[in-house]
């Protein structure tokens, strides 16, 4: 009987506390959460602080919102399960903009638009792919680049594609080059790329800013492969990963990503860390 | 409860388990037959086969094995002298780094659980062989080695379970086992809960399947301990009967 005195009290007390009414909420403070590992969108500097263009970007958000901002680094494949956990606020980490998301969290309005493109070492046979040096528009069925896809399917015959885990460049290789190539899935992008340098995969595929850094830290010894892509096959852009019910939070960032639209902070910000605008269309 | 979900789920993890059961058992089979061999060097009375085997054991007991993962994984990798040697098309291969790394730290835990079943073995058990005309290999057959085995099965058998459970390492060099796919399910349908039960039945399954094993092997090794009345019924008998 105790026991279930208990329980009832437990149950009680549970009811009370999911019922808090969110609305009631006046954001002082906000926990933003981002990989570290995702150069130049985000990297942990030697000191352990975080640096790179999503961080630069928080600082402008939080200022014109003016709330107090923590920036924590975790790991990217639990984050939209973390965010919906309540472990954080805002997931910030280039998260693409896609249905499948848009089902279980909301998203602040985009505020960049990154091409994807495949890496090779410079000196490997699958360096220089067919239409490398171009720019492909695609729809999210893949329509506007088939003829380029059967071009890539060609050249990656046997080849042993890398991809970090959980992303929408994953799904990407998954639909069009399963049949042909060996995937390997990674948990970061950084450990792909250790791997494409030792010649343990042949080609890796990702965010060709995110790319562009890690050749960077390579001399060189990578680079890009066949053509980029671009349009809205990866989603609309990469926007704000939220809560669905923290409807005044999204408004709140909607608002200061205007404002950082307009004044050409994150143009600013996309040509210091990208080398290239970033600006959503 | 979705069960369509939890069928799906299960579906997926269950054509995973062929990759845990193989990190498994190569690296325990091969861990064990290293162990063997790092044991008698511990226990012989070269003092340099001594030495390099406690600094062996040391460096493997020592240092977490997710490091020890990486360092052949992703360190050895770095060596222009690896990757152009013939060893390098193994290396290469995620599953061998993954089996080598586990193997090489399981072998440092089994050697001092057999050292403890050696030193548990009787002075006099042993005198009255040799005074009956046993030595060298016949000795370490018939005496030696059945009563350490005993003294060390059960602590054996706990490496053996915490080995079950280390090959979820292994998604972390991209061997795609029981873990590694349920971490995926989960980014790819967000739901945390239905899926690590699953998989966390799943390796309830498989240690109580190679448990079962271990304490049958036991029972066996300890016949002569038994009291002839009150014998426990196992639950082998109580599945299939008990043999007439």
């Amino acid at each position: 009987m105790k026991f279930k005195s208990i329980l009832v009290a437990a149950a009680a007390l549970f009811a009370v506390a999911s019922t808090t009414p969110s609305q009631a909420k006046e954001w002082k403070e906000v926990t933003i959460t981002l990989e570290g590992a995702y150069a130049p969108w985000n990297m942990t500097n030697p000191d352990g602080s975080l640096g790179g263009f999503e961080p630069e970007l928080a600082e402008y958000l939080c200022n014109h919102m003016k709330v107090k901002c923590n920036l924590v680094a975790s790991d990217w494949d639990s984050m939209i399960t973390s965010l919906n956990a309540g472990k954080f606020d805002v997931v910030m980490d280039a998260l693409s903009i896609t249905p499948e998301r848009q089902k279980v969290i909301a998203f602040s309005i985009p505020y960049a638009n990154t091409h994807a493109a495949f890496a090779a070492p410079t000196e490997s046979d699958y360096a220089q792919a067919p239409g490398t040096g171009e720019v492909v528009k695609m729809a999210p069925d893949y329509s506007g680049g088939k003829d380029q896809i059967d071009a890539l399917r060609k050249t990656f015959d046997g080849a042993t594609i890398g991809i970090q885990a959980a992303t929408v460049y994953a799904k990407f290789i998954y639909d069009n080059f399963k049949d042909i190539a060996t995937i390997r899935e990674y948990k970061t992008g950084a450990e792909r790329d250790l791997d494409l340098q030792t010649g343990r995969i042949d080609v890796g595929f990702d965010d060709t800013t995110n790319l562009l850094a890690s050749f960077k830290t390579s001399d060189e010894a990578m680079a890009i492969t066949g053509p980029e892509i671009a349009g809205t096959v990866f989603g609309i852009g990469e926007g704000l990963g939220l809560r669905k019910e923290d409807t005044e939070l999204k408004a709140m960032f909607d608002d200061a990503i205007k404002a950082a639209l307009a004044d050409g902070t994150i143009k600013k910000l996309s040509m210091k860390w990208f080398g290239t605008d970033v600006t959503p269309e | 409860m979705d069960f369509a979900f939890l069928f799906s789920t299960m579906k997926d993890l269950l054509a995973a388990t062929p990759t845990t059961i193989g990190l498994f058992s190569l690296s325990v089979f091969f861990g064990g037959l290293l162990a063997l061999l790092i044991v008698t060097m511990r226990v012989s009375n070269n003092i340099i086969a001594r030495n390099f085997a406690k600094g062996y054991i040391f460096v493997f007991r020592g240092s977490p094995l997710l490091i020890q993962m990486f360092l052949v994984f992703y360190g050895l990798g770095q060596f222009g002298v690896i990757r152009h040697s013939f060893v390098w098309p193994a290396l290469r291969e995620p599953f061998i780094c993954a089996v080598l790394s586990l193997a090489l730290c399981t072998a440092g835990y089994s050697a001092e659980i057999f050292r403890s079943g050696l030193r548990a073995v009787p002075p006099g058990e042993v005198e009255a062989a040799r005074a009956a005309g046993m030595s060298g290999f016949l000795l370490l057959r018939r005496i030696i080695a059945p009563i350490a085995l005993r003294h060390a099965l059960p602590a054996y058998s706990t490496e053996i379970v915490l080995m079950v459970k280390s090959t979820a390492l292994a998604s972390l060099v991209t061997v795609w086992e029981i873990t590694g796919v349920a971490q995926r399910l989960i980014s790819q349908t967000y739901r945390t809960m239905e899926v690590f039960l699953c998989a966390a039945a799943l390796y309830l399954l498989l240690n109580f399947i190679i448990l079962q094993g271990l304490s049958l092997l036991e029972n066996r090794l300890n016949r002569h301990h038994r009291r002839p009345t009150g014998r426990k019924p196992s639950v082998m008998n109580a599945l299939f009967g008990a043999r007439p």
